[in-house]
């Protein structure tokens, strides 16, 4: 069993902009490892650097961010490559993103994302705005993710949010790394290939 | 909910179980290995003492990492060397099959399992790479996963995955002269947008698709992950089952006709439910390219850079971003835009028959890569490049000024050497136009079909791969008719009223060509010059199956360091002529 994760409280930090995938989160050249460590350092370096350039700063790299845990996001971040790197890359940026709040998400990104213990908590697009624009206005406020009444707050402000039933049960129960339960129903699976007519009846 | 598709049954069939979060654990009957999003996985298996489940279901390969031009161990890129020196110690440990550079079987992931077989209609298939979507062209269904879930697979074989929904694709009608499966999917794409299938499952269906060869239907299903959608597939057919029929892992003998058994049983059925049906008209599409930083943004070759106002208010500052990054003006025409870089390749281009098609536009266009463009083709296996350069297409690429590569993903993404430089544009056979995927953090990626890329090369700028095809000298219509009424009989040839105009792939003057007979139900035609025939001759295979065979056979594979030394002793083909093996697969012809 993996640690409950039921509530995530700290700063937050705004990122604005549809289909931001995840050759923008981590490069391919910061692939060529073969472990996740010091990723976090090159999380939007590409991003971040051209901007730098344009004489602007990547959320980022602003440091009235620089404590944010909580990522506020719009549509379909985290498009693209499949690659566990982006969100491991987030999990390792300055103090950890613990949780993702957005408008949508690539459904492999946040299925990389459970597996890692990292809520990916959607919001209607309204919200996204509204909760951004309210860390944007005071850096400091605290963004509450609610993982039991699936709720983002800020102070008194409190907006509803989504998560499929299976991933909420996962966080609430430690169960989102699912490898030990798949590993404990090894006797099933070997049970399943045994009816599987390509390795069974015509397997070549 | 949808019903009995070819996605609930595969479903269905592979669940082994409800886990108590609600999702099924699912049986994974192929999994493919690559040295990028493995290494971790491999170790947290190793760290908690576990075994593979299933070692003879995973197959792994190196491709994303490895250079194109020298392959010699070890790797200049240290960085590169490491990771493979941990998937050969990876695969060795835990007993894993590996196809390594020089096997003959190397290759892009999603291009060697189909090649060899091993992708099969009715199973599961998992890949740490979003683009396993490909496989779903066999009907398998077919799913890009992360690293963590690398590491599921390898240690139980399964996943734990929620359900999909289903939403039918459906394109009927012949495609315009010029118009391929990537300007099907670009179109697609463009309608659906990048995030419309999120949640889904994507089926392709409709008499367009029908037509297709495999090659163009894994082109199809390659890209449903750029609308979102977690996997594409398409029912099997009798196309699959002749281009599954003789591969290595094909079953065989009696198992042969079991197989077709089941993979009939799989399809969906007339009475399948979907969650959402989509229709498209071949006729809509023209030959397609992407403008800016979404494989969304597309459009066709005669149309123009569009405005923000052409979007809903909440893809603006996206369109707007791209045409700041991509340093375009809205009004502009795509057509006429300089491009740097030419590149085909990827598990969306690599494959022969992408080769073919831009071999036939090179030669149709007669003339050289542009001065200020560096062009490069980069076949998508090692088995590829030895079908390629037994027909001599790489001979037709480098005497057009194309450098001709070694097998592996190359540009597409940029873990290799192969990488654009500061702002450059490419003209890409690739998936991904976002920003930075080539190389250079300000790299810039037009996407669009093997055939325009050639064409943009020689030009030096983005065209439409239709003024060459018209280019097309009368003369080879004219041989081809000729044939045509030879073959009055011939299946092949009953293109019906409507259908593209046949065009022929003959690299001389056809006039030298003529009709010399017919062998084995095959027309031959002959080369009225002997002395250079491997490229002028023709033939005509007139019955579908034999076109269906004719699909990218692999081609008995030599180790790919051999290749250079043995370039030479290809000599002319010997009389008798023997037919050469690339023609008529257009769909007008089938
Ligand atoms: S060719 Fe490109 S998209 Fe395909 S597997 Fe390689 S890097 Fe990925």
């Amino acid at each position: 069993m993996s640690a409950i994760i039921s509530r995530i409280a700290g700063r937050g930090i705004p990122l604005r902009g549809n289909d931001i995938d995840t050759d923008r989160i981590i490069p391919a050249r910061f692939l060529r490892c073969v472990t996740f460590d010091g990723l976090g350092a090159h999380a939007f370096e590409d991003d971040r650097q051209q901007l730098a350039r344009a004489g602007k700063q990547h959320p980022f790299d602003e440091p009235r961010f620089s404590d944010g845990i909580v990522l506020v996001v719009n549509g379909n971040f985290g498009c693209g490559s499949s690659r566990e790197h982006a969100p491991q890359a987030l999990a390792k940026w300055g103090k950890g993103i613990k949780a993702i709040v957005g408008v949508s998400f690539s459904e492999i990104f946040s299925g990389n994302c459970t597996a890692m213990g990292l809520p990916c908590l959607r919001i209607s697009q309204a919200d996204a705005d509204a909760i951004q624009t309210a860390i944007e206005a005071d850096p400091a406020v605290e963004v509450v993710v609610d993982l039991n009444d699936l709720s983002v707050a800020i102070g008194s402000q409190r907006w509803s949010a989504q998560l499929a039933d299976a991933a909420r049960k996962q966080f609430l129960t430690g169960q989102w790394d699912a490898l030990g339960e798949l590993v404990d129903g090894l006797p099933q699976v070997k049970a399943t290939a045994a009816r599987l007519p390509y390795l069974n009846a015509f397997a070549s | 909910m949808s019903q009995r598709t070819l996605f609930d049954k595969v479903w269905d069939l592979h669940t082994v179980r409800v886990l108590p979060s609600g999702q099924t654990q699912l049986f994974i009957g192929l999994h493919l290995i690559h040295e990028v999003t493995s290494p971790q996985a491999f170790a947290w298996v190793h760290e908690r003492g576990l075994k593979v489940a299933f070692p003879d279901r995973n197959l792994a390969t190196v491709d994303h990492i490895v250079p194109t031009e020298d392959q010699s161990r070890p790797y200049a890129d240290t960085q590169a060397e490491e990771m493979l020196v941990a998937i050969d110690r990876n695969c060795r440990e835990f007993g894993i099959r590996l196809y390594q550079p020089g096997s003959g079987k190397q290759g892009v992931v999603h291009i060697i399992a189909p090649e060899q077989g091993l992708t099969q209609p009715g199973m599961t298939v998992a890949c740490g790479d979003s683009h396993t979507a490909t496989h779903g062209a066999f009907g398998a269904i077919a799913f890009g996963i992360g690293t963590s879930q690398v590491r599921d697979v390898l240690a139980s074989q399964t996943l734990a995955m929620s359900r999909l929904k289903v939403r039918r694709i459906e394109i009927n009608g012949t495609l315009g002269r010029g118009v391929t499966a990537k300007d099907v999917i670009l179109h697609v794409l463009r309608v659906l947008s990048a995030k419309g299938g999120v949640g889904f499952a994507y089926e392709f269906a409709g008499s367009t698709i029908d037509a297709m060869s495999m090659e163009e239907r894994m082109t199809v299903c390659n890209m449903a992950i750029e609308g979102g959608a977690r996997c594409g597939y398409i029912n099997p057919d009798a196309t699959t089952f002749a281009y599954l029929k003789g591969r290595e892992h094909a079953p065989s003998g009696a198992a042969w006709a079991k197989a077709v058994a089941f993979w009939q049983s799989i399809a969906s059925g007339s009475d399948a439910v979907f969650d959402d049906v989509k229709t498209f008209a071949a006729a809509d599409i023209a030959p397609t390219v992407t403008w800016g930083i979404s494989p969304d943004h597309a459009i066709a070759i005669d149309e123009q850079i569009p405005d923000v106002t052409a979007f809903p208010e909440s893809e603006r500052p996206n369109i707007a971003e791209a045409h700041q990054y991509m340093g375009l003006t809205p009004g502009q025409p795509i057509k006429g835009l300089k491009i740097d870089v030419a590149f085909i390749g990827s598990c969306t281009n690599g494959r022969i028959s992408d080769l073919r098609a831009a071999a036939d536009v090179i030669q149709a266009h007669g003339g050289q890569v542009a001065a200020h463009v560096k062009a490069f083709i980069v076949p998508g296996s090692e088995a590829v490049k030895a079908a390629a350069e037994a027909e001599g297409l790489d001979r037709i690429f480098t005497k057009h000024g194309f450098e001709w590569r070694e097998a592996g993903c190359s540009m597409c993404l940029a873990m290799n050497p192969d990488k654009l430089k500061g702002r450059q544009i490419s003209a890409s056979s690739s998936n991904r136009n976002f920003k930075g995927r080539q190389g250079s953090p300000e790299g810039r990626t037009l996407l669009m079909s093997p055939a325009m890329v050639a064409v943009a090369a020689l030009e030096g700028a983005v065209s439409d791969v239709r003024a060459v095809e018209a280019k097309v000298p009368a003369a080879k219509v004219t041989v081809t008719k000729a044939l045509t009424a030879k073959a009055a009989t011939a299946r092949t040839m009953r293109a019906p009223a409507g259908k593209r105009p046949v065009r022929t792939v003959a690299t001389k003057p056809v006039t030298r060509a003529k009709v010399v007979g017919r062998k084995a139900g095959k027309l031959v035609v002959k080369s009225a010059k002997p002395a250079k025939p491997a490229k002028a001759v023709k033939a005509v295979k007139a019955s579908k199956a034999a076109k269906a065979k004719r699909q990218a056979k692999p081609a008995k594979a030599k180790p790919a360091k051999n290749q250079a030394k043995s370039k030479p002793t290809r000599k002319p083909a010997a009389k008798p002529v023997k037919p050469v093996r690339r023609a008529l697969r257009r769909n007008g012809l089938k």
